[in-house]
């Protein structure tokens, strides 16, 4: 199997696993004050590194190129309170901008 | 509900749409990072949870291995577990109904649900199904959508792919960010991954963010 397929498949066998134990676990197991808290800041974590590790890098190395470009202006348009669509295709279309001209 | 929609079910509606509709950038952001179009569907169709599945095509598109990818995708669906526990004492389901709600617990099937809860029991019930049901197949229609149009693309880069998927965390964590210690947090993190990208094996400077949130989550 390769790399995608195994991501692929092994990330919707623990997805569902993972929804399926929160329906199935006695409530309290789950609802200490701590563990909620840090069930709120991973996200914010992971997604926040994801933004920086897709806008400025490239394998190993880190690049400055057009993406940052389309990241300055999806924070932009976040800043202006667009809606999520907005702020994806403007940063994509400058970013491509960017691209096909240098 | 009779000839007009309940507002429940326009509430479902809503949602579902709006929602459904990023599984084109999904989708799109799954090809240009070398998922073929079942592949992207099937991480629609089986994961079916937004941003564990960008974060697989992050990670692996970031020369990540399965398994890191795999971790990163898990941690992020943890939260759909906490849901689980929120629905089950309201929808009191079980056997292959309970199978069934567990797939369609997602962000937004809960926060209908307990937007509901002025309405009645009831109205939870069914804010919970429609927008279950609603996301799901808009989101698995557009997902298809976004990867057969990535794939008839080419080059992803000319066309801004590549700033789409940053674009869309940016999007799906910038409402997380309510509060001071959670915006730092949030810069922390993003400066802490670039940093230690040339130095870590791909994926693990993503993975590794974790326990900052971890460690931070436990002190206060």
């Amino acid at each position: 199997m390769t790399t995608f397929w195994i991501a692929t498949l092994g990330t919707s066998a623990i997805a569902f696993a993972l929804k399926y134990s929160g329906h199935s676990v006695p409530e309290r197991w789950l609802s200490h004050p701590k563990i909620q808290r840090i069930n709120a800041l991973i996200p914010i974590a992971l997604l926040s590194a994801l933004v920086s590790v897709q806008s400025f890098t490239d394998k190993t190395a880190l690049v400055i190129d057009q993406r940052i470009v389309g990241l300055a202006v999806a924070i932009t348009a976040l800043l202006l309170k667009a809606p999520f669509p907005i702020v994806v295709i403007s940063a994509a279309v400058s970013s491509a901008l960017v691209y096909n001209w240098f | 509900m009779s000839t007009r929609f309940s507002p429940t079910l326009r509430d479902s509606l809503s949602v579902s749409i709006t929602v459904g509709a990023y599984g084109v950038a999904f989708g799109a952001a799954a090809v240009a990072n070398g998922f073929s179009v079942l592949q992207a569907c099937l991480l629609s169709l089986l994961t079916f949870s937004g941003a564990s599945q960008f974060a697989v095509v992050g990670v692996i598109g970031a020369g990540g291995s399965s398994m890191s990818a795999i971790a990163t995708a898990s941690l992020l669906g943890t939260r759909n577990a906490l849901y689980g526990v929120i629905m089950a004492p309201r929808l009191k389901v079980r056997g292959f109904k309970r199978i069934v709600a567990a797939q369609v617990t997602i962000d937004e099937s809960t926060g209908v649900a307990l937007g509901q809860e002025p309405r009645g029991i009831d109205a939870v019930k069914k804010g919970f199904w429609y927008t279950g049901f609603g996301v799901f197949i808009f989101w698995n229609l557009f997902t298809l959508a976004g990867a057969l149009g990535a794939q008839a693309m080419g080059d992803v880069r000319s066309f801004g792919l590549d700033s789409a998927v940053p674009a869309a965390f940016l999007g799906l964590v910038w409402p997380r960010l309510t509060t001071r210690s959670e915006r730092l947090l949030a810069i922390a993190c993003a400066v802490f991954a670039v940093a230690v990208t040339p130095i870590l094996p791909a994926g693990l400077p993503i993975i590794a963010t974790a326990f900052i949130a971890i460690a931070v989550g436990l002190r206060r």
